[in-house]
């Protein structure tokens, strides 16, 4: 059987040695935990308790608003301080609630209870995995309750595991895969409970050959599921090439993968949901990889959300050099910070600190039309000529290139022998396109 | 920490190949070729070699100044234009062609169509097409003879007429009179022909080089020459007839023209498919010149047409969306 892959993509230094043999270790939180209203696509949250309540860890702080939405659960016990406006890792101001931490971690009421989920309904997998706030892990942070709602279960043939983990220094997947595999499994079969009638899979990146033996020796009874190894690339994690990969079925942009009947989730949703309906256990704790060349220790970390970012990095053995740029994710897609006094969020996977930034250093000169991005484009656009539409803000003939189809992976960019800021000019044609649709 | 921390978007990673390095190992690649021709053809070539660099590099500086332009020779393409029209001249033509032709591929047809990038036709053929064309006698100065040590400084300072009466054939003429030429002194370049030309071998070894580190692929070349393989095979004349077609392959500009200028980014296309039909094109428009026209040789005048419909092509081969149209689309 030939590796498993896409077409496009480059396998790039990935930097995953500094931390991939790093267990995880837990790190309680210090000071005060913020909890933005907004970690999810879709509608904010609504705070429901006041300044001066006493919350409990597992606790519900933020109500749900609309149908795309999550609830936002306390990972502490103690009071709440301020309900205020606070900065997030994007940059912009985000309705936030402070929460002093008691240090007691006092949980509500049949927290971490053990449940045997073979004999729940549908009804209530997915009640409890609303409850528990899940979104998708892997960075979009699309709510997994309406991702595991499709219109029919039965056209779902397949549900993935997304453990590809491609981008570039994070293995806190990894990390998950060989520490938590019994939770991977559990979490799959659940879903596997809402979808009769689909396979489960589970894709790994074949530099990870640990996860894929142990995965592989969890599953070898489980009729339903398969681990799949494919060849490493980047951006083999995202969801249109990981279902590409499993399934050989194509998705664009305007489509769901439900649309090709697949439901795909992160390694880290995976147990997410597992600890939700199996041990009673809402959303409150993230993976988080501590790394980069200028971290002193770089490490992963089991951290409740709401932590703020400067004591991973003091966790982490504070920086052995002064970084010129830190990143929240990875160096593919993550985004860069302009402060460390940030939250971690259901979303957040990675701290990165790095000290130089090549990236912003790298002179831009001509493109030679070397056809590098053509080759490498996993959504097989032509990003040199998007480029042209996207230096005269000429959105009619983006678009006409297809360019809504850029997920602004930044593999493009990457392999440009030209240094041109490719993804960066898409990023904003992009928006701007959006914001034209959004006004009509 | 009080120092500011960089803010950009993503992504924050880059490549380390970065143009000067693909120019680098272009000049690498050609180097064995561009050597064996100052062996085969003496000191002379070396001359006339370092006369088109340095007239290419120059023309590009001036030019820049002039007009005010950042950057002084971006990138050491120049050096690879210049490097490329040297290795496509007989050693036998008077300093002035190389000088010539090196202003002329820089300046008209690289610089005032936009410089780096922009050019839509490949600078060193065209440059060699327009010294063919306006000069076509003194370009047919195909000397075989070997420069003695102490003749050297000699023939430097005599220039092309001390060569008078030792220019000699290609193999391609050769061949087309009826005359036979060993197959073995054509693949390793002992005939006679262009400064880089000659020795299929070395420019096969250059090539291997660029394709190791994936500077070229191997889409335009492979199309290229079995597609002319397969044309000469019908309307050579000659059949399949594997030594004919053998010389046919080693002869004349070909590999060069294959491996090292109709991949030439700028004025090949940029689709995957159209670096196939381009290929294909250039393949068949040889073979037309090289059976049909009055010339034997026909690479240079093919790649420059297929350099003209390099935009069709792109036009014609523009590639689906991934999960648009196509197979498979569930």
């Amino acid at each position: 059987m030939g590796k498993a892959t896409f077409r496009g993509g480059i396998h790039m230094y990935d930097g995953k040695e500094l931390s991939k043999d790093k267990p995880t270790t837990v790190l309680l939180p210090k000071g005060e935990l913020v909890f933005p209203m907004s970690q999810h696509i879709g509608a904010p949250a609504k705070p429901i308790v006041t300044v001066g309540d006493r919350v409990l860890a597992g606790q519900r702080i933020g109500e749900a608003q609309g149908f795309v939405s999550a609830h936002v659960i306390s990972s502490v016990s103690g009071t709440v301080k301020a309900i205020e406006q606070r900065p997030t890792v994007s940059g912009a101001m985000c309705e936030s609630i402070v929460i002093e931490n008691d240090g007691a971690y006092k949980t509500v009421e049949g927290f971490g209870v053990k449940r045997d989920y073979t004999k729940l309904s549908k009804e209530e997998i997915r009640q409890y995995v609303k409850e528990a706030g899940i979104v998708g892990m892997g960075g979009a942070g699309f709510p997994t309750h309406i991702k595991l709602t499709p219109k029919k279960d039965d056209a779902i043939d397949y549900v993935i595991v997304n453990g590809a983990e491609c981008e570039p220094y994070l293995t806190s997947d990894y990390r998950m895969m060989l520490e938590e595999s019994k939770k991977i499994v559990g979490g799959l079969k659940i879903m596997l409970r809402l979808f009769e009638k689909a396979q489960g899979i589970i894709l790994i990146e074949d530099n990870k050959p640990e996860a894929i033996k142990k995965l592989s020796e969890l599953v070898k009874n489980e009729e339903r599921i398969t681990v799949k190894s494919a060849k490493t690339k980047y951006p083999q994690g995202a969801e249109r090439q990981i279902i590409n990969v499993a399934t050989g079925r194509k998705i664009n942009s305007s489509m769901l993968p439900a649309d090709a009947g697949c439901v795909v989730n992160n390694v880290d949703t995976v147990i997410s949901v597992y600890m939700a309906v199996a041990e009673s256990t809402p959303l409150i704790r993230r993976i988080i990889t501590v790394t980069g060349d200028a971290i002193a220790d770089p490490q992963n970390f089991s951290v409740r959300t709401g932590t703020n970012y400067t004591e991973l990095v003091e966790a982490a053995g504070g920086f052995k050099t002064p970084p010129e740029k830190v990143i929240s994710g990875g160096p593919m897609m993550g985004l860069a910070l302009f402060r460390l006094d940030l939250p971690v969020t259901k979303t957040s996977s990675a701290l990165l600190a790095m000290a130089k930034d090549e990236a912003a250093a790298l002179p831009t000169s001509p493109c030679i039309r070397c056809g590098r991005c053509v080759s490498v484009c996993p959504s097989r656009l032509v990003p040199q000529r998007m480029m042209e539409y996207a230096e005269h803000f000429d959105n009619a003939g983006f678009l006409g290139l297809d360019g809504m189809e850029c997920y602004e992976c930044g593999t493009c960019t990457y392999v440009c022998p030209a240094g041109r800021r490719l993804t960066q000019a898409f990023k904003q044609t992009r928006r701007s396109i959006l914001d034209e649709r959004r006004k009509k | 920490m009080k120092e500011k921390l960089n803010v950009s978007a993503s992504p924050h990673s880059r490549s380390r190949e970065t143009t000067a390095v693909i120019m680098r190992d272009v000049m690498i690649a050609l180097t064995p070729a561009a050597l064996f021709g100052v062996y085969q053809f003496g000191l002379r070539a070396l001359v006339i070699l370092a006369l088109s660099v340095t007239s290419c590099v120059l023309a590009e500086y001036i030019y820049k100044r002039l007009m005010k332009l950042p950057g002084g020779g971006y990138e050491c393409s120049a050096m690879v234009t210049g490097l490329l029209l040297g290795m496509n001249l007989p050693a036998g033509v008077p300093y002035w062609i190389p000088v010539l032709g090196g202003v002329f591929a820089i300046v008209i047809v690289k610089m005032l169509f936009g410089g780096l990038g922009q050019n839509f036709m490949n600078p060193a053929l065209a440059a060699r097409c327009f010294l063919l064309l306006s000069a076509g006698k003194t370009m047919a100065s195909f000397a075989i003879e070997k420069v003695e040590a102490g003749n050297a400084a000699q023939l430097i300072l005599s220039g092309a007429a001390g060569l008078d009466g030792l220019s000699s054939a290609t193999p391609l003429m050769l061949i087309r009179e009826g005359g036979s030429v060993s197959l073995f002194d054509m693949f390793f370049g002992f005939t006679g022909g262009t400064i880089g030309e000659t020795s299929a071998f070395l420019l096969l070894l250059g090539a291997a080089y660029l394709l190791v580190r994936r500077v070229i692929s191997l889409r335009i070349p492979a199309a290229y020459l079995l597609s002319f393989i397969v044309f000469m095979g019908l309307f050579g004349g000659h059949g399949f007839d594997a030594e004919y077609l053998a010389m046919q392959l080693c002869g004349g500009g070909l590999m060069l023209g294959a491996f090292f200028m109709a991949t030439d980014y700028v004025t090949s296309p940029i689709t995957k498919n159209g670096k196939l039909v381009f290929g294909v094109f250039l393949g068949i428009l040889t073979g037309i010149f090289r059976v049909y026209s009055g010339s034997t040789e026909g690479v240079s005048y093919a790649i420059i047409t297929g350099n003209i419909l390099v935009p069709l092509i792109e036009k014609v081969t523009f590639p689906k969306s991934f999960g648009k149209g196509g197979k498979a689309n569930v």
